[in-house]
């Protein structure tokens, strides 16, 4: 029993920092920075708690929590994604007024509600874990409670993300009632073809993960909840939930559905390519940077479903990889977006950014090594994201695939290059004020750098992606 | 007298899922419908998981039913949160007038 409670001792940890930052909230006045400061500490630990986890696969509870090289990759990258987005964001919320204790506190509970996701071998466990995530990422999109936007934001990310966790959860319970367990080692060998209700389940649960990753046909709520979030909650939203929902989707590919492959592999085709075309084409008209950047993750997503697609464990690979690509550059871009302010508000339109490289060379380079690398030039790190993920494409023989992923990168370059047209050669030069969010700048920095040296030993991430996923 | 077996319960909640989702899409008029329409789903679910697990023999099913409840209960009150205080900025809960941002 003792042994058991060690394996979960960052699970533990994280609960019970939870409570006492929350008792710390509630009894000391104005005490935003402090609880935002012991959050970010909290992060830090549990990140070197895991780190020093010993890495042999381990199940306890009855095998419904497992603990491996799979699942901490995901806590670290979930846990390092969190800590540049809340400290990227913090001139932001206090500027804006969000600055309410339970802010980051609310971040923490969906990182935990994220990490029994990823860690869960069992139905019960991921439902919970799912619905811990949604109902804290509920609150995170109306926080803003008297702006008209946020709470509407609110309202459609909520009753469309009941209506898919309902779903989801029909799903559960017809592949309980058909396999008898809810164990995913026991589902996996009991599902065959011939198990047809199974089977129906499995649509049931590809349709509440395809939501919760933001893929094409079930994308609706993206780009109006993106809109009208404040940034700093829609850069958590465009990362650290994601992160969580593909590292799930591929955990339910690779250990319950194994055996009914060619059944799902349809489906997961169909959403990639749709989504891989929407994300390029409804991105053109945008006029607003966050809903463009809306679109453009669902064009991202479709690309690392791509690499789910094979069904094959070098298509799991490059599709971690990928978003873990993706992650570093959009926590980048986001951060563009904080020093993007005049006269004390923050713009957010691309005619916003006309002529910026006059004054602001360094914010206007910082733009372009991200946006060519979200377009998926060489050398920058997302070309090599792409590049693994049409290689492993390739080598399963899924040439429709792989022509659409490079026609749909194609378009989609020309929305990023209008952009760093905008910036550089416009005409109207616009002065932002002078930016004050260093962590902001930092956070670009260290994002830029990974991009832009990733090529020199590309095999480092794929080193350690290579032990993840166990035949 | 006809024997009622499995069947008749996952058709049950085959239909109260049915009304759940259909009463998503089709209400124009009231958030608050909405809400119980997500209720109607969640409870749907519940019938089957039950039903299941009373023919088999197997207790988790059960188990699972107990921790939906929770989280049903759970979801409501965010949602009636997120209502009130939409309400408070728009003055409507009237599904047509949530259509501040389209493009």
């Amino acid at each position: 029993m003792i042994n058991n409670l060690n394996i979960l001792l960052p699970e533990i940890f994280l609960t019970l920092s939870i409570f006492s930052i929350l008792m710390i909230g509630v009894f000391i006045r104005k005490s935003f920075n402090l609880v935002f400061n012991l959050s970010s500490v909290i992060i830090v630990i549990t990140l070197v708690m895991i780190l020093n986890l010993p890495t042999q696969p381990e199940k306890i509870f009855l095998d419904s929590f497992v603990r491996d090289n799979f699942s901490n990759f995901f806590k670290i990258l979930i846990l390092a994604s969190s800590l540049f987005v809340l400290n990227s964001s913090k001139t932001f919320i206090t500027e804006n007024k969000i600055d309410k204790f339970e802010y980051p506190i609310i971040i923490l509970i969906a990182i935990l509600g994220m990490f029994f996701m990823v860690s869960s071998n069992d139905l019960i466990l991921f439902y919970l874990g799912l619905e811990l995530q949604s109902l804290a990422l509920y609150i995170l999109a109306s926080i803003d409670r008297d702006n008209l936007r946020s709470s509407e934001s609110g309202i459609k990310y909520f009753v469309l993300s009941a209506l898919s966790s309902g779903l989801l959860l029909y799903g559960c319970s017809l592949l309980y009632g058909f396999t008898g367990s809810t164990n995913f080692d026991f589902i996996a060998n009991e599902l065959d073809k011939q198990n047809t209700g199974a089977i129906f389940a499995m649509v049931f649960i590809l349709v509440g993960l395809a939501f919760k990753i933001s893929a094409v046909p079930f994308h609706m709520w993206t780009p109006d909840v993106y809109e009208g979030a404040p940034t700093s909650i829609t850069s958590f939203f465009a990362v650290v939930p994601k992160v969580a929902g593909l590292a799930l989707l591929i955990k339910f590919m690779h250990i319950p559905f194994a055996n009914i492959l060619l059944e799902w592999q349809t489906i997961i085709i169909f959403i990639s390519i749709s989504s891989m075309i929407l994300g390029a084409v409804a991105a053109i008209i945008q006029k607003n940077l966050k809903r463009l950047l809306a679109y453009s993750s669902i064009g991202h997503i479709g690309y690392a479903l791509a690499g789910v697609a094979t069904g094959a464990k070098s298509g799991y690979e490059s599709a971690i990889v990928y978003i873990s690509i993706y992650v570093v550059m959009n926590i980048g871009a986001f951060s563009c977006l904080y020093l993007m302010k005049k006269d004390g508000k923050y713009k957010e339109n691309i005619s916003d950014l006309s002529g910026i490289s006059k004054k602001h060379p360094l914010l206007a380079i910082s733009f372009l090594i991200i946006l060519f690398s979200l377009a998926g030039i060489p050398p920058l790190g997302g070309f090599f994201a792409k590049f693994y993920v049409f290689t492993s494409v390739i080598e399963h023989k899924m040439y429709a695939l792989a022509i659409v992923g490079l026609l749909t990168t194609v378009i989609s370059a020309f929305y990023y290059l209008r952009i760093i047209k905008t910036i550089y050669f416009d005409d109207s030069s616009i002065s932002f004020d002078v930016a004050k969010n260093k962590v902001a700048q930092i956070t670009i920095l260290i994002s830029c750098s990974f991009l832009i040296t990733f090529f020199l030993y590309p095999s480092l991430l794929n080193n350690v992606v290579n032990t993840l996923l166990i035949n | 007298m006809i024997e009622i077996g499995l069947g008749h319960y996952l058709t049950l909640g085959a239909i109260i899922f049915f009304l759940g989702v259909m009463g998503i899409f089709l209400n124009r008029k009231n958030v608050i419908v909405i809400l119980m329409s997500i209720e109607l789903i969640l409870l749907a679910v519940n019938i089957n998981l039950i039903s299941f697990s009373i023919f088999s023999g197997n207790i988790v099913g059960q188990v699972f039913t107990m921790l939906t409840l929770t989280v049903a209960a759970a979801e409501a009150a965010i949602g009636l949160a997120i209502i009130v205080i939409y309400y408070r900025n728009k003055g409507s809960i009237r599904v047509e007038d949530i259509h501040g941002m389209k493009g």
